[in-house]
């Protein structure tokens, strides 16, 4: 019996091993995208080949039934093995990236943290003639203040920051650039990113200035800024942001629109509004230094670029294509979304955050923490604070006389 | 009073369960949402079963939790041996020293296990990963096989050799079948803490062997899919499913103890 149970253990253990590590495609078969050029990704067939691919998560099409399971797809269509793995911020990609012990042959952060990457020499060029449908990408989304000549970075998805409203509580007239962010009509009904760079960066737009700016005067005038509005935020968030606009618990809150596309499914009664002076993110898809396979990463990143998935991507996530070929396979409906798609002269005009030196960003650091360390809720929460840490000690000093008491009567 | 304490039973069975209810009920959620339940449905469920990225990540968690708690069940079997042999000072200090890692919160396990890997250059990955799970999980062995080991008679293992058992038989017929619930017990808790373990696993893992918690992370950017829900219910169930056989099974093979038990309740 106990021979068996081993026995069944190890094949389990092996087929376990099987599933997670082994198992690539010989042949191109089973694959369902219209692509290109076939013959293009035959190259690798074959050979065993691996790539390790680090994305933020269910951040491409994964789902067969629906749409497209496109790593499942590109494994079968070219043969080379897709090892799919997911972050969830920039800041997780940069420290597994510095810290060493693993490589990754694509990545894909978004502009602020490309243009770090690039100043600290951790990506490579591409070689855009592995990339042929790189050209599908739309000029307004190359060369990007953050890859000023488009060497390193492919564009994946793109978005603006505006602002997500509940129709039924907010006033439209109160819509004129960010000021209803500090409007008091909207006391405790109003949301606010909780990361500092996000947060400084609107409270710099709403004075007018630019959200990468370095003077130490601008930044603190934000700041003081931003001390004004926190009597009127509800909570400072960072995905809650869909439970609590969905469930209609805020009126007001600055997010993306791909998200506020979303958001609007599931709660008729929201709208979004973009802000004339606001901010573009796009997420790039670029090659890290220590890539491994540079030329099997250019095949996926130009896969990518296939209309068809592409457009299955962004169906998949609900974000913004850069992809002029995707774009014409998307509904109408959604072509002609303003939300999803704002006009051009707007995106045209727009900026990317880009990283801060590192004077600035720990001193944006150290006014937004001090921004959050003072204000009225925080003498509540001492209070209580000090009550049940009074009342733990009596519960332990009583529990600590019986258990005496007892130890007494043994005796 | 008697209302009171069943009020408060209420209340802390409220906290424990309540968390689980929700998340059962939004797996059957038509909609995305987290707080509007739109319609019921079974699309989630059909979903996972297709997702290559969850099924792989939670096939490497089983993989992983399994094979470092057998490591660890070996390693720690032989470690509490040897501790439990030692005089009564050396005991005491190697005690302290094994609990040391499991006060150390995990972020700090994981960051200074990453340096030690990237230190001895060695690729991070499913080896990586698992002697890191090994590590954290060898001092729970210790900790659940040494009490059986005290409660053990010295002298039974000398009457086994004074039987004619040689040392390694004396070992596999006498001593192991005696802390084998320990064992047992410990190899299921290195399981679980395998299964529940983010910071370790995070740090030590690579491209090819990211953990359930590590994907489920990551999804917070997009927001966490309701397959997830639909996978939690499922290991729900399957682990509340094994405990009322554990229990069926125990209360069938001792009916004498459990009446017993009663007669004193």
């Amino acid at each position: 019996m106990k021979k068996i149970v081993a026995f069944s253990l190890a094949i389990m253990l092996f087929a376990l091993s099987a599933v997670s590590a082994f198992g690539y495609y010989s042949e191109a078969e089973g694959y369902s995208t219209e692509v290109e050029d076939f013959d293009y990704y035959q190259k690798f067939q074959g050979q065993g080949i691996e790539i390790d691919v680090y994305n933020w998560g269910e951040y491409v099409a994964n789902d067969s039934v629906n749409f497209l399971d496109v790593n499942e797809d590109f494994e079968a269509l070219t043969g080379i093995k897709v090892n799919y793995t997911l972050f969830s911020s920039n800041e997780e990609l940069y420290t597994k990236l510095r810290s060493g012990g693993t490589n990754y042959d694509v990545i894909v952060p978004s502009d602020y943290m490309i243009g770090k990457m690039i100043g600290e020499g951790m990506l490579q060029k591409l070689d855009f003639n592995n990339i042929p449908n790189y050209k599908y990408i739309d000029e307004k989304y190359k060369n990007a203040n953050f890859d000023p000549n488009n060497e390193y970075s492919v564009p994946m998805y793109w978005g603006v920051v505006g602002i997500i409203y509940n129709t039924t509580m907010v006033d439209e007239e109160d819509l004129s650039g960010w000021d209803i962010l500090w409007n008091e009509k909207y006391a405790d009904n109003m949301l606010m990113f909780s990361n500092s760079r996000d947060a400084f960066a609107l409270a710099l737009l709403d004075l007018g200035y630019s959200f990468n700016t370095t003077d130490e005067t601008e930044l603190e005038e934000a700041a003081g800024h931003l001390r004004a509005q926190k009597p009127l935020v509800q909570a400072y968030v960072m995905d809650e942001i869909y439970d609590k606009m969905e469930g209609g618990e805020a009126a007001v809150a600055p997010y993306y629109n791909g998200d506020a596309v979303l958001m609007m499914d599931v709660n008729e009664d929201l709208d979004f509004y973009v802000p004339e002076n606001t901010s573009i993110f796009i997420d790039s898809m670029c090659i890290p230094a220590g890539a491994r396979n540079k030329e099997a990463a250019e095949m996926y990143i130009n896969y990518m670029c296939e209309s068809t998935v592409a457009a299955a991507n962004s169906y998949y996530v609900g974000y913004s294509t850069p992809h002029s070929g995707a774009f014409e396979l998307l509904d109408e409906e959604l072509q002609e979304n303003e939300i999803a798609y704002p006009d051009d002269e707007l995106i045209s005009s727009l900026e990317a955050l880009l990283t801060l030196p590192q004077e600035t960003s720990s001193y944006t650091d150290k006014l937004w923490t001090d921004i959050m360390a003072t204000g009225g809720d925080s003498v509540v929460f001492q209070a209580i604070f000090l009550v049940a840490v009074a009342v733990v000690y009596f519960v332990i000093k009583v529990i600590d006389k019986r258990i005496k008491k007892k130890r007494m009567s043994y005796y | 009073m008697k209302i009171l304490s069943k009020f408060y039973v209420g209340i802390i069975y409220a906290f424990l369960y309540l968390p689980i209810a929700v998340l059962i009920v939004f797996s059957f959620n038509d909609a995305k949402s987290r707080t509007v339940f739109t319609d019921f449905t079974f699309k989630w469920y059909e979903k996972l079963f297709t997702n290559d990225i969850i099924l792989g990540a939670f096939a490497n968690t089983l993989f992983v939790a399994l094979v470092a708690g057998i490591g660890a069940v070996v390693l720690g079997t032989f470690a509490a041996i040897g501790i439990n042999a030692m005089n009564k000072k050396l005991q005491s200090l190697l005690l302290n020293v094994t609990y040391l890692p499991m006060i150390n919160p995990d972020i700090i396990t994981g960051v200074s296990l990453m340096l030690l890997f990237v230190f001895i250059r060695m690729e991070l990955g499913f080896t990586s990963l698992i002697l890191a799970h090994i590590t954290f999980n060898v001092p729970i062995v210790i900790f659940n096989v040494l009490p059986k080991l005290r409660q053990l008679d010295k002298n039974v293992y000398n009457a086994a050799l004074d039987l004619g058992c040689n040392p390694s038989q004396a070992f596999r017929k006498v001593i192991l079948p005696e802390i084998m619930p320990g064992i047992a017990a410990g190899f299921l808790l290195s399981i679980t803490y395998s299964f529940d373990d983010f910071a370790v696993s995070f740090f030590t893992s690579a491209a090819d062997s990211q953990t359930l918690s590590v994907v489920i992370y990551s999804m917070v950017r997009m927001k966490v899919s309701p397959e997830i829900n639909a996978l939690s219910t499922i290991m729900f169930v399957v682990v509340l499913f094994i405990l009322l056989l554990v229990n069926i099974y125990n209360a069938r093979k001792n009916p004498a103890k459990n009446e017993l038990q009663k007669g004193e309740g």
